[in-house]
């Protein structure tokens, strides 16, 4: 089940990442580690930082102090513009969804493909064959996608006519389409009715069995627990506790910050 | 599979009038002799040019630009300097004064890069108006508010000159604007359009795409600086003189409307925004002074009644059905991370 014998190195690693806004501390010499192939959740509080700690990540906002390391060489990611860190194989969704909205579903997710094409400007006017087989492919394999994600009829729908979890799931699957080494995803249940967060367990089993590592920030404990090997527990911008999801519901700050009376509930 | 097939009926029926309209517009000019009609429609064409140039930044990229003018004014005199000066034959200045204009226009962008929405209206505002007096006072290069003369019209091989008739311009006019539809229509449908689109949506997303923001800015600025720019030569060429007050603030927000109602990133939309906002003027010269009072309303019922432009942008590109069509199943490699749909 856990595939943790695969892979035991660290793909993300985060070394006292702090990030200041003003004077608000809204991330506190946070440290972590994100194994290959394992589901990390990161939890806590409303204004705990963990939207912040994505956007760190993602380069969307520097860090002021520490380090954000990633892959094999470690390649420091802190002073790397967005793009250039998702073309090294960090994807992520969005808190809000935040899809193309006037554009059709498969358009959105052949934006997420983006990295994985080559094709520069004369290629494109003179529709050079390489270019032509490398944008089919791109279809093909947009088109799977979006059948994985049960959409595949709305390919052509445009991504703000879609029902709302249809959205959430078109962003994942847009994330997806850039082959991602590691994926984020900025609680992708929230708005979720119970059937429905039921089918994203699955979804999000499935595609850590195809060898994405992912870290998900998430409210509902009873949606992240099943699902994490690891747990990190978020404060106002300090790391409180980080374990298996049974150690993280035993330890007794976490209760005392973030689930107080709902122990039982919960566990 | 119905489906499919409808939507490939559908974009060859598309292509069809597509090339219906193509031969009628090349009759025109044997239909009709009458040279005032003939040299509106040169003047509507070059205007068409213009929009599917400045849709690039405005449709597809949604980078609101309202000094667009100066770019054609680039164009412009670059082929009338490199032609008074080294005596550069127009073929060969088209391209050069599309090449100018990219370049200018892609300075212009680097405010782009920081600023977007009203603000970046404002600085291409001024720095329109910054390349148009630009152009009134450097006298020794561009002839100063007297502008350039004696410019070259377009020969053709075997001693055919362009001349001053209309007929000829309007068949460049018409082979140009061809060729941009159809260079435009692949770009929509390729890595490069479709980061446009998303830079326009949602650039913080895009972002997080893998879409260098900068670098897709900055293509949107040159490709339709280098449209404008050969929009430019080709009224130099025909005018024969050029100065800068063809380059008012006035044209950069023509082509804005023509753009915006005709309906901002569709091309055909585009091309009948421009046309009909050239011709509408023409049209109405029986109201005399009322004439651009009506212009003018009828704009504004336009943008009341139909906000989305004559065309909106199409969301259904066919495209994607067609060549989904052909696709073959190519399975997968196995170290593919996210492969679903290879074993699901």
């Amino acid at each position: 089940m856990k595939p943790a014998e695969i892979a035991q190195t660290d793909l993300l690693k985060l070394d006292g990442v702090t990030k200041r806004f003003g004077g608000v501390c809204a991330l506190e010499d946070v440290s972590f580690r994100v194994r290959r192939g394992h589901i990390l959740s990161v939890i806590g509080p409303n204004g705990a930082g963990k939207t912040t700690l994505f956007n760190c990540i993602t380069g969307i906002a520097a860090p002021d102090t520490g380090s954000v390391l990633f892959g094999d060489a470690q390649t420091c990611l802190n002073r790397l513009s967005p793009f250039n860190i998702a073309a090294r194989g960090i994807s992520r969704t969005f808190q809000t969804i935040r899809l193309f909205r006037h554009m059709s579903a498969i358009e959105n997710v052949l934006v997420g493909a983006h990295t994985q094409l080559g094709a520069g400007l004369w290629g494109i006017l003179t529709r050079a064959r390489w270019v032509r087989i490398e944008e089919e492919r791109a279809i093909g394999r947009a088109m799977r996608l979006l059948e994985f994600f049960g959409l595949e009829d709305k390919a052509h729908e445009t991504a703000q006519n879609l029902p709302y979890g249809h959205q959430r799931r078109l962003e994942i699957a847009r994330a997806l389409a850039s082959d991602p080494k590691l994926l984020l995803l900025d609680e992708p249940a929230a708005g979720m009715n119970p059937k429905e967060k039921e089918d994203l367990l699955a979804l999000i089993r499935a595609i850590r069995s195809r060898g994405v590592t992912i870290v998900l920030i998430e409210h509902d404990m009873k949606f992240t627990m099943p699902l994490s090997d690891r747990v990190v527990v978020l404060d106002h911008g300090r790391k409180i506790a980080d374990g298996t999801p049974e150690e993280v519901q035993r330890d007794g700050r976490v209760i005392e910050a973030y689930l107080g009376q709902r122990e039982e509930t919960a566990a | 599979m119905s489906f499919f097939d409808l939507a490939l009926f559908k974009k060859d029926r598309g292509r069809q009038i597509l090339l219906l309209i193509f031969l009628v517009a090349l009759l025109v000019p044997i239909m009709d002799r009458n040279a005032y009609r003939v040299d509106v429609l040169v003047n509507a064409g070059i205007f068409m040019m213009l929009a599917l140039g400045l849709n690039v930044i405005v449709g597809y990229a949604g980078m609101l630009n309202l000094g667009y003018a100066a770019l054609f004014a680039v164009g412009a005199y670059a082929y009338g300097i490199l032609n008074t000066t080294l005596g550069v034959p127009f073929w060969l200045g088209l391209p050069l004064a599309g090449l100018a204009a990219a370049g200018v226009g892609m300075l212009l962008a680097f405010p782009a890069l920081r600023l977007g929405g009203d603000y970046l209206a404002i600085v291409t505002l001024g720095s329109g108006e910054i390349v148009r007096i630009l152009l009134n006072n450097l006298d020794g290069w561009t002839g100063g508010p007297n502008g350039l003369l004696g410019i070259d019209h377009p020969t053709l091989p075997f001693g055919y000159d362009f001349g001053v008739a209309s007929a000829p311009y309007y068949y460049l006019v018409i082979v140009l604007i061809a060729a941009l539809i159809f260079a435009l229509k692949r770009v929509e449908c390729s890595r490069l359009g479709r980061a446009w689109m998303a830079l326009r949506e949602d650039e913080l997303a895009a972002g997080a795409m893998g879409i260098n923001l900068v670098w897709t800015k900055l293509s949107a600025f040159g490709i339709g600086g280098f449209i404008a720019g050969m929009a430019g030569s080709v009224f130099a060429a025909k005018q024969g003189t050029v100065s800068p007050d063809s380059f008012d603030f006035v044209v950069s927000v023509m082509v804005l409307a023509m753009v915006v109602l005709g309906g901002l990133g569709n091309i055909y939309g585009v091309l009948l925004g421009a046309l009909a906002l050239s011709l509408l003027p023409e049209f109405l010269r029986g109201f005399e002074i009322y004439r651009m009072l009506i212009f003018g309303a009828a704009m504004i019922g336009m943008m009341l009644f139909r906000p989305q432009g004559i065309l909106g942008e199409a969301h259904h590109r066919a495209e994607y059905s067609r060549e989904r069509r052909r696709a073959p199943r190519i399975p997968m490699k196995p170290s593919a991370g996210p492969t679903p749909g290879a074993a699901t």
